[in-house]
């Protein structure tokens, strides 16, 4: 019985109260939408961004793709970007907590550099690669990298001195120490890093799209925004929403899988 | 020749540009084959002692000698048990041991090391948990692998740092038992910090203690000449367990007080002012 009412109890808590949160925001939507002209309403939008909805993989011309189609452009296109943010990021935090003069080198460089926008980068890496897909995966990779590269570098400096001694008494090499200590003693940290990482990939993604014209969420955004199709913005916005939401939860359930490991 | 000399070492730390002297003028001899208990108050620096003679600190002054030479950084020659176990979490029990016979007879077969590393967790009695996890284990059964770890090593020297002082009163007897047979059969030469009077009368053949701090020093060891297996019933009966007992409990209240003492001569700038604001 009591197992039964906290079965629905749940139900509630998952289900329902979210669905009140997303409730409250179009019913404000569709308020706004009585002063704002140019908003299309909750129900237009629906009406003419459901053909790209309902079929999300039709192809019917270059930039007139079903949504998931363009989210699985984005995907590829971040995926890209953030694989080459961890193999840079990674080795770098390493350094960073394993030697106190290489953070005292490369630590206020990495402080300046961290704060610079996705538009900032992306028209350097035109520059540097004269076409815009090198350009976009540059600048997803330049910004996510930040946060791998910190939680990396405080997760090597967080390995208790207990097992730095363990390591000292063992005289562990060099390679031992790296993949029996110092990695898993850090994995929990690296990992909030690299789900960090993803979050601001997917964050760039668009920015890079919408300046490179590359078909994708993005590209799709803008170009629908020059075409005066506002509808198909709000859809767009809502996928990458939706996608970011769901890239995180993916990402949290791997690190709670392997801090239980 | 002693395994093991110290001769004056003194060693502190600085905290806040203060020097904080930890111990001074120590002076101490490990025979091969002996098995010694340091037994001293908790924070007098018994760890700091068991650190020097491992070679994971350095000694601000004086000599630190191992087999004849001076110590200079760790060596799978000395063994260390830690008090907090010190076990790798993501690592079984096998791999924990491993990690220890692979570093140190990497050049034996991978048969041969295998072979060594079941030796030595059968030896204290975990096979039957050799693929757990450290945190699928008790505290008792955790320590037990660190002794696992550091004798697969086969050091000459096994430095114990307060082994058993994190288990409950139970698991400390029994591990008590198994320690004095392990150490038994090993032969090792064993260096043993505690602050449990009774378990140094139990399993070391001279017992030293170690006074309060600051600049702690070492009193006069007293040599534990009972007949193993020793009972830890007749402890409590036994007139010789008793007269070595207030032996080294004596030495410990009365460093302990002039310590005390030394503090009121030398009042510091603090208590100072406060006795002029009571004035």
């Amino acid at each position: 019985m009591s197992d039964s009412k906290s079965t629905l109890q749940q139900a509630v808590e998952m289900v329902f109260l979210p669905l009140i949160g997303v409730l409250c925001v179009i019913g404000l939507w569709a308020i706004t939408c009585t002063f704002a002209e140019s908003l299309p309403t909750p129900l237009k939008t629906w009406e003419v961004s459901k053909g790209y909805i309902l079929k999300p993989f039709e192809k019917r011309g270059e930039l007139d793709q079903g949504i998931l189609r363009f989210t699985w452009y984005s995907l590829v296109r971040v995926s890209k970007g953030y694989t080459l943010a961890l193999l840079v990021g990674t080795p770098l935090g390493l350094l960073l907590g394993v030697s106190k003069m290489f953070t005292k080198s490369f630590d206020p460089i990495i402080q300046i550099l961290r704060p610079v926008s996705p538009l900032a980068w992306l028209p350097l890496g035109l520059v540097l690669f004269g076409k815009p897909e090198p350009a976009g995966i540059f600048t997803i990779a330049m910004c996510a990298m930040w946060p791998t590269v910190l939680n990396t570098a405080l997760g090597v400096r967080s390995i208790p001195q207990d097992f730095v001694n363990v390591a000292r008494v063992l005289q562990l090499s060099r390679t031992k120490y790296l993949f029996k200590i110092m990695l898993p003693a850090a994995l929990p940290y690296m990992f909030t890093g690299f789900r960090l990482s993803l979050g601001i990939a997917w964050l760039v993604i668009v920015a890079a799209e919408m300046l490179t014209g590359a078909p994708g969420v993005g590209g799709f955004l803008w170009q629908e925004y020059n075409s005066l199709i506002y509808e198909h913005l709000i859809m767009c916005i809502a996928t990458i929403g939706i996608v970011g939401f769901l890239l995180d939860r993916l990402m949290s359930v791997v690190e709670t899988r392997l801090r239980a490991a | 020749m002693a395994l093991l000399e110290l001769r004056q070492v003194n060693k502190g730390y600085a905290h806040d540009g203060q020097p904080n002297p930890v111990l001074s003028h120590i002076d101490l001899t490990i025979e091969r084959g002996e098995f010694v208990a340091l037994v001293g108050y908790s924070g007098a620096g018994k760890s700091t002692l068991v650190s020097l003679i491992a070679g994971l600190i350095g000694p601000d002054s004086g000599s630190v000698r191992f087999d004849g030479a001076p110590v200079r950084g760790t060596s799978p020659e000395r063994g260390v048990v830690f008090q907090n176990y010190s076990l790798l979490p993501w690592l079984s029990v096998t791999d924990n041991v491993a990690l220890a016979v692979d570093s140190v007879f990497g050049k034996d077969s991978a048969e041969a090391r295998a072979a060594r590393v079941r030796r030595y967790v059968k030896l204290v009695n975990l096979d039957h948990a050799a693929n757990k996890k450290p945190s699928e284990l008790s505290g008792g059964m955790r320590q037990r692998v660190a002794l696992a770890r550091a004798l697969a090593m086969e050091p000459e020297l096994l430095l114990l740092d307060e082994p058993l002082s994190a288990l409950d009163a139970l698991t400390r007897a029994n591990l008590q038992q198994e320690l004095a047979r392990i150490c038994g059969e090993s032969g090792k030469t064993i260096f043993l910090v505690t602050n449990d009077v009774d378990e140094a009368l139990l399993l070391a053949d001279r017992i030293i203690p170690l006074g309060a701090g600051p600049s702690a020093t070492l009193g006069e060891s007293v040599l534990v000449d009972i007949p193993r297996p020793r009972d830890r019933k007749a402890l409590n009966h036994d007139p010789r367990f008793k007269v070595i007992r207030a032996q080294v409990i004596d030495y410990l209240l009365s460093s302990a007080a002039r310590k005390r003492a030394e503090r009121k001569l030398q009042p510091t700038a603090a208590a100072a002012r406060t006795a002029e604001a009571t004035r």
